[in-house]
């Protein structure tokens, strides 16, 4: 599909990036602070977990983001990396005593039992090593060689899951460690002064506070040097190199970087999990998380929490809010909830790409635009062409690159 | 020895079921630069429908063959009339991401109709049939299934098709101009929106046939039959995404390197783990990848910096 190439269409709309600036901004932000407090303080623990689950795929998907949207390197490969994550997590904090029935025998488990504080940050240090190391083979392959490639790691990588039973407990999976100081451990209710704080509402504040430090840390490394490398790679390999983009390390750079969110997040989520088999790493969690940044809006932070609202938590709501079903019951229309949500979610991907490939986000932003114009035009009576500068502070929603326009998200992920 | 022509022999039969859903891939990514990652489940459904129709609805194999092969074309030029044509131009994450869409509607589809149980392969002939050289038993012979030979015969007369189809046809020749340039064959009048169509017509046809053998393998089959479609990948990296011949190159020895690698892994085990067939032909490929970036018979793009 090469002849007919996109015409660039132009005036992106560029104005720099600003945080908590204009009033209603400042009141939204509120608002939203607000509204979590709320949901911690009321929340049930079917929802309390669901939002857990949903923020933890909201880091694996900011990860993603930053290799693909922002770098527009195509990986199915974020599985192995959480994976990664995951195992470093098992080994440093494992139970030191624990023991798998592989067969009729007993083996003894990998585990060292140390602190989460340890093995937090080391799970995303060791799957930053295992980018750095798997790299330099990706970065000779572009576009379908390397989506195609990092399938491959998916494969290779639960082979491996599987037979080195030691550490991942084999086919059957063990169980992973909980963050813990001390007496008090995030997997059991603790008091907190006096308040009793159940073991979903601490890990609430924990993923909370870690998918805020990732969202911050994302959208700011987007906006440095670095970050503008990795976004000239993306829209176009020969021109970031003319323009002195050192092609190489910037690869390598968002490689290791979302590797490294990826690890977090893979620890985290089988540390909330608690039990996880080998095989749950596999393809449909990366294209899941694939589905999520697209769905979300490619290259943007809000892009990957919307996303993962969209892909994980959506079918689980559905699922929560719909009436309780007999096991086996037909759902809707004679269809089980699972397959519903699967034609859901096949249907959200197709019409994403095709009416409005900036995702969730694309579409807030055209509609605040389009509000932001009818008020001009309200307010000054006059004829509005095309977005002025002057109305863009407020236009702009978020923390993160300006390199992209408000109208047009399509430019992401250019070979 | 006995053995290693057995496991050469099924290889190749297995290796000729790759090199067909390859030829898929390489058909479409030719015309169009597309990979469709909905190829595993083309021959889901065409797998499926054939099945049903030859169990199920009475029609006999062929009629249900017919009919099978109708529903993937159809689905097929449909995808690529109304949602990849909409695509033109889109960055290739995109245009892969759509294509995984219709794999999952697809396959969730077969899921919705025939549920996950697994179902009966059809069939032409007896499935036990063959001959046998030597004698099996006593571990010296040689098992020539009825199933890997009409396997092998039916994916030589679809390649000498394809061959005489491109070679001597018109929209053959249509085709083969437009994967070498675009916009030249544009100004000689070509339809490309036809060839396009035409690439996804074939592969769909070529799929359901691919399917039935696929099934045919294991007896019975369910919905996870697509996934083993996904070996069709290193295949046609194997032999580079945009060559006809490498894909079914591609094929045949990821094929003989499964059987090969399952025959003789139980020696190994200690190292390579268990099951290690089902990863040594990714681990084939990246092997291939590293020395020739653009597969064996694929064309090298050259871009300098």
């Amino acid at each position: 599909m090469s002849a007919s190439e996109t015409v660039v269409s132009a005036s992106p709309i560029a104005a720099p990036p600003r945080l908590l600036r204009a009033a209603s901004r400042r009141f939204a932000w509120a608002l939203g602070i607000l509204l979590l407090a709320l949901f911690f303080l009321i929340a049930s623990d079917q929802w309390l977990s669901l939002a857990n689950f949903t923020m933890l795929a909201a880091i694996a998907a900011l990860s993603l983001n930053v290799l693909s949207g922002y770098t527009g390197q195509v990986s199915l490969g974020i599985a192995f990396f959480m994976a990664i994550g995951a195992y470093t997590a098992v080994l440093l904090g494992g139970d030191p005593k624990a023991s798998f029935f592989i067969s009729g025998k007993s083996v003894p488990g990998l585990g060292l039992g140390l602190s989460f504080l340890i093995w937090l940050p080391a799970s995303g240090i060791v799957a930053a090593i295992a980018g750095a190391v798997i790299g330099p083979t990706a970065l000779r392959l572009k576009g379908f060689y390397l989506g195609i490639v990092s399938l491959a790691l998916i494969f290779i990588g639960q082979h491996i899951f599987v037979n080195t039973v030691r550490l991942t407990g084999g086919p059957g999976g063990r169980s992973f460690p909980s963050p813990a100081f001390g007496e008090f451990n995030f997997s059991r209710q603790n008091d907190i002064l006096g308040v009793a704080v159940t073991s979903n509402q601490e890990f609430f504040l924990l993923i909370l506070l870690i998918l805020v430090l990732a969202a911050i840390f994302v959208g700011n490394v987007m906006r440095t040097r670095a970050g503008r490398a990795f976004q000239a790679v993306r829209d176009n390999e020969t021109s970031a190199a003319i323009i002195g983009v050192n092609l190489f390390k910037a690869k390598m750079g968002a490689f290791i970087f979302s590797s490294f969110i990826a690890g977090v997040a893979g620890a985290l989520f089988a540390s909330y999990t608690s039990y996880i088999q080998p095989n749950y790493w596999g393809l449909l969690l990366s294209i899941q998380y694939v589905a999520a940044i697209i769905v979300g809006g490619v290259a943007s932070v809000w892009g990957s929490i919307l996303g993962a609202v969209f892909v994980f938590a959506l079918p689980q709501i559905f699922d929560l809010l719909s009436p309780p079903q007999t096991t086996g019951s037909p759902g809707l229309f004679g269809i089980a909830v699972g397959d519903l949500n699967a034609v859901v979610y096949g249907l959200l991907i197709i019409v994403f790409l095709l009416f409005e490939p900036g995702g969730v986000i694309g579409l807030i932003r055209r509609i605040q635009l389009l509000s932001l114009r009818l008020n001009h035009r309200l307010r000054k009576g006059g004829e509005l062409t095309k977005a002025s500068p002057d109305l863009e502070p407020d236009a702009q929603f978020e923390v993160e690159s300006s390199t992209l326009s408000a109208s047009k998200g399509t430019e992401m992920f250019d070979e | 020895m006995a053995f290693l022509i057995q496991l050469c022999f099924e290889g190749i039969a297995l290796g000729c079921i790759y090199a067909l859903i390859a030829l898929g891939f390489a058909i479409i990514f030719k015309a169009s630069e597309v990979i469709n990652f909905a190829q595993g489940e083309f021959l889901l459904v065409g797998a499926y429908i054939v099945s049903a129709g030859t169990y199920d609805w009475g029609l006999g194999f062929f009629p249900a063959l017919l009919l099978g092969v109708a529903a993937t074309v159809i689905i097929g030029i449909l995808f690529e009339r109304f949602a990849l044509r909409r695509m033109i131009g889109r960055p290739i994450f995109a245009i892969l991401m759509i294509t995984i869409g219709l794999d999952t509607l697809l396959r969730t589809g077969v899921i919705i109709k025939w549920g996950p149980n697994v179902r009966a392969a059809a069939t032409p002939f007896t499935l036990g049939g063959g001959f046998n050289v030597g004698d099996v038993h006593a571990g010296n012979g040689v098992h020539f299934g009825a199933s890997e030979l009409w396997t092998i015969a039916v994916t030589i007369v679809v390649c000498i098709l394809l061959f005489f189809f491109f070679r001597f046809t018109k929209y053959g020749l249509a085709m083969r101009a437009t994967a070498i340039d675009q916009e030249a064959a544009l100004a000689t009048s070509i339809n490309i929106r036809f060839v396009y169509a035409l690439a996804w017509g074939i592969a769909g046809a070529i799929a359901t046939i691919g399917g039935v053998f696929l099934a045919i393998q294991s007896v019975g089959f369910d919905t996870t039959l697509g996934q083993t479609a996904l070996l069709a990948f290193p295949a046609i990296i194997l032999g580079g995404l945009d060559s006809v011949v490498g894909a079914v190159v591609g094929g045949i020895l990821i094929g003989l390197t499964q059987d090969l690698t399952g025959g003789y892994e139980s020696h190994f085990s200690n190292i390579l783990g268990a099951g290690f067939h089902d990863i040594a032909p990714y681990i084939l490929m990246i092997i291939i990848l590293f020395i020739r970036p653009y597969g064996l018979f694929g064309t090298r793009k050259v871009e300098r910096v």
